[in-house]
């Protein structure tokens, strides 16, 4: 199934809004982190500045959260990674509080006690955790409960390729093809894991072809692009909603930034990210936009001013935001 | 009024589950063995033909999924309950239990709800050794995020199981083996009680008097509670009137028992089957410490717990690292000797 004129467009802005948040994420992570402003000595100082802690960003990684959410309604579920904004943005999570969550503000999705591997939208269905390979069950028991309920809803798990060799990885695929759960595991093998590349990691080529041992259809999305993960999707989740059971997809993506912002990336070969920028899916489906007469300059320029708009007012948002009183540190353990 | 009759431990837990199930559509049973065969432990005996496949699930040997399932069907408003057979076996599923139930609520601000049942079979006293004996309701009661619920007898099981399936947050609810009943494991006969039929909850963080007495408050939970219970009869016959508190959850735990039982007695003695050290033994002792300027002891607080080793298989090693009654008795007597701490300083 192609994707329709609107879901191409929606794909193009979320695409645009995804890279925009991330780039800016880069630069404001880094205010307070570096000399002279921080410890003598230190060339970086991690606990600084106004986004404290680690952050890891998307940028590259783009069509594998449009790709798949643009297939997705509010009532399903997606469950995402230590690295989440691209899910958060794709799956609807308004960038006011997820910003603010991560400038540790009162006004953030979890009113600061999260941070940005640890955002919760119940609202918008949307889930993720700093833990590698623990998409995958809760997203089984939100499958397990629309079942149960018999809704036709689906639940989504991002993973990374070095998640595909937890034990939560293999035990889900089998949970999930033994009771026919709607489920899509979504694997985004970006080829790191941190610094160990998939080659030394991983005893198969391709983790699609691990499907086989569970029963389930594995496919393997060979290009980082927007149009064929949402081809491979669509029939992924409209097997889920049909009620014929899980599918593990595979999309091969680009990380264009560290794992974590300050990481000094010695693994990575000279010259790699400029090659692999050099395939950028964005400006790649703006071209196939343009060639259907779906966007035109004027059309594009003002997508990105709506875009850029959007996500300064959520960074100011984030910024401006009251802290929340330390003694709420004793609030939430429990309901 | 509602009829009573005596039932096991685990028959009043199974009862308790399956009136919620009944009761709440949301209500379901995940876990290794818990459907045909009932529940190693019984805790889910019957279930199965009262209620169907899809209520009562038997799972893979996959711990990590079906727990971290549960997590996941409870953040959609379903109330799962997850037995992992053996508390022992949390190592293989900590991730989902420690990083994920017990967090989540809090990383959310307090948006998401996870009323989830995590129940398992905690204790020793039946030679099954170091990977099959452990209370560990001390590890989980550290760490914030999971109320601890551990039972010592059938009615209070039934109660507190009902009100821990109401409950919006995780529970751990941990029965000890030798208190179930079960027709092929000693236990303590004390275990089985009358239970009402109708449902009926029990509120956490209210410790149990079960036992009056004015010489000395012995804190204990879970099967300890039966243990303690005959030394306090041995201790009578003695002249020592022994008051024997179950605390009967951990988390929350329920202070103001603890400091009226001994502010009444003035010595106090915790009976534990969890490891001495760091746990809920120490724990109690320091809320004494920290309550010294309004409880005047009459002698040094005494602990009694498994004194850090792992649990032994051969039966002389076992019993001699789980506190017995006897050990009980001779620990409450000393206690009674002892002289109050502010002579032993001069």
């Amino acid at each position: 199934m192609d994707a329709s004129a609107e879901r191409k467009l929606w794909m193009y802005e979320k695409m645009i809004e995804i890279r925009e948040y991330e780039e800016t994420m880069a630069k404001v992570y880094l205010e307070g982190k570096l000399p002279p402003a921080i410890q003598k000595g230190l060339a970086f100082d991690i606990g600084g500045g106004p986004v404290p802690g680690e952050m890891h960003l998307a940028a590259g990684q783009e069509p594998v959260a449009v790709g798949v959410c643009a297939h997705l309604r509010n009532e399903d579920t997606v469950v995402g990674t230590h690295r989440p904004h691209h899910f958060a943005i794709a799956k609807g999570v308004p960038l006011k509080p997820m910003t603010a969550e991560m400038f540790g503000k009162d006004t953030g999705l979890g009113r600061g006690k999260g941070g940005h591997m640890h955002l919760f939208d119940p609202t918008h269905k949307f889930s993720c955790s700093g833990i590698i390979g623990a998409s995958l069950p809760p997203a089984c028991g939100a499958a397990l409960a629309a079942k149960k309920r018999g809704k036709d809803w689906v639940a989504v798990a991002f993973f990374g390729d070095g998640a595909a060799n937890q034990g939560s990885f293999h035990e889900s695929l089998n949970l999930a093809a033994l009771w026919r759960l709607p489920v899509l595991f979504v694997c985004e093998d970006n080829k790191y894991a941190i610094s160990v590349e998939k080659s030394e990691s991983t005893s198969v080529p391709w983790n699609a072809s691990r499907a086989s041992a569970y029963g389930m259809p594995g496919v393997l999305v060979q290009n980082n692009d927007a149009l064929e993960v949402f081809r491979a999707a669509g029939v992924a989740v409209e097997r889920a909603r049909r009620g014929e059971g899980p599918t593990l997809l595979e999309v091969k993506t680009d990380r264009y930034l560290g794992h974590f912002q300050g990481d000094p990336e010695t693994y990575r070969p000279k010259g790699e990210i400029e090659e692999l920028r050099r395939n950028d899916p964005i400006p790649r489906l703006g071209e196939h936009l343009r060639q259907q007469g779906l966007l035109d300059d004027a059309a594009d320029k003002a997508l990105r001013e709506r875009v850029s708009a959007r996500v300064a007012e959520a960074y100011e948002y984030g910024r401006a935001s009251p802290y929340p009183k330390p003694e709420d540190a004793l609030l939430h353990v429990f309901n | 009024m509602s009829t009573t009759r005596t039932l096991t431990m685990a028959a009043a837990i199974a009862e308790a589950i399956s009136q919620e199930i009944a009761r709440d559509p949301n209500v379901f049973v995940m876990g290794e063995d818990i459907g045909k065969y009932g529940g190693i432990f019984g805790a889910t005996g019957g279930l199965l033909a009262a209620h169907g496949k899809e209520r009562i699930v038997d799972t893979p040997i996959s711990e990590t999924a079906f727990i971290g399932a549960a997590i996941g069907a409870a953040a959609e408003g379903m109330r799962p309950i997850v037995e992992l057979m053996f508390v022992d076996f949390f190592g293989v599923c900590m991730d989902m239990i420690y990083n994920h139930m017990a967090k989540n609520t809090y990383m959310s601000g307090g948006n998401i709800r996870l009323p989830v049942v995590l129940m398992t079979a905690i204790g020793g006293g039946y030679n099954d050794a170091a990977q099959h004996s452990q209370c560990l309701y001390g590890t989980f009661a550290h760490m914030p995020g999971l109320k601890v619920v551990v039972p010592s007898n059938a009615y209070d099981a039934k109660g507190l199981m009902t009100q821990a399936i109401r409950d919006d947050n995780p529970v751990l609810f941990m029965f000890h083996k030798g208190i179930m009943g079960l027709p092929w494991m000693a236990y303590f006969e004390g275990s089985t009680t009358e239970v009402p039929e109708a449902a009926y909850t029990l509120p956490f963080g209210q410790a149990k008097v079960v036992r009056s007495g004015g010489d000395v408050s012995v804190v204990t939970l879970s099967q300890m509670v039966h243990k303690a219970l005959i030394a306090a009869q041995q201790l009578a016959e003695a002249g020592i009137d022994a008051e024997v508190l179950d605390l009967r959850t951990l988390v929350p735990l329920d202070r103001a028992a603890v400091l009226a039982s001994v502010r009444k007695t003035g010595r106090l003695l915790v009976v534990d089957e969890d490891y001495l050290s760091f746990g809920v033994s120490g724990e109690i002792a320091a809320l004494v410490a920290e309550n010294l300027d309004t409880v005047a002891l009459k002698a040094p607080v005494r602990r009694l717990a498994v004194p850090d080793v792992p649990i032994p298989y051969s039966r002389p090693l076992e019993r001699f690292v789980i506190p017995q009654v006897d050990a009980i008795v001779r620990t409450v007597r000393d206690l009674m000797d002892a002289r109050q701490p502010a002579r032993a300083a001069q």
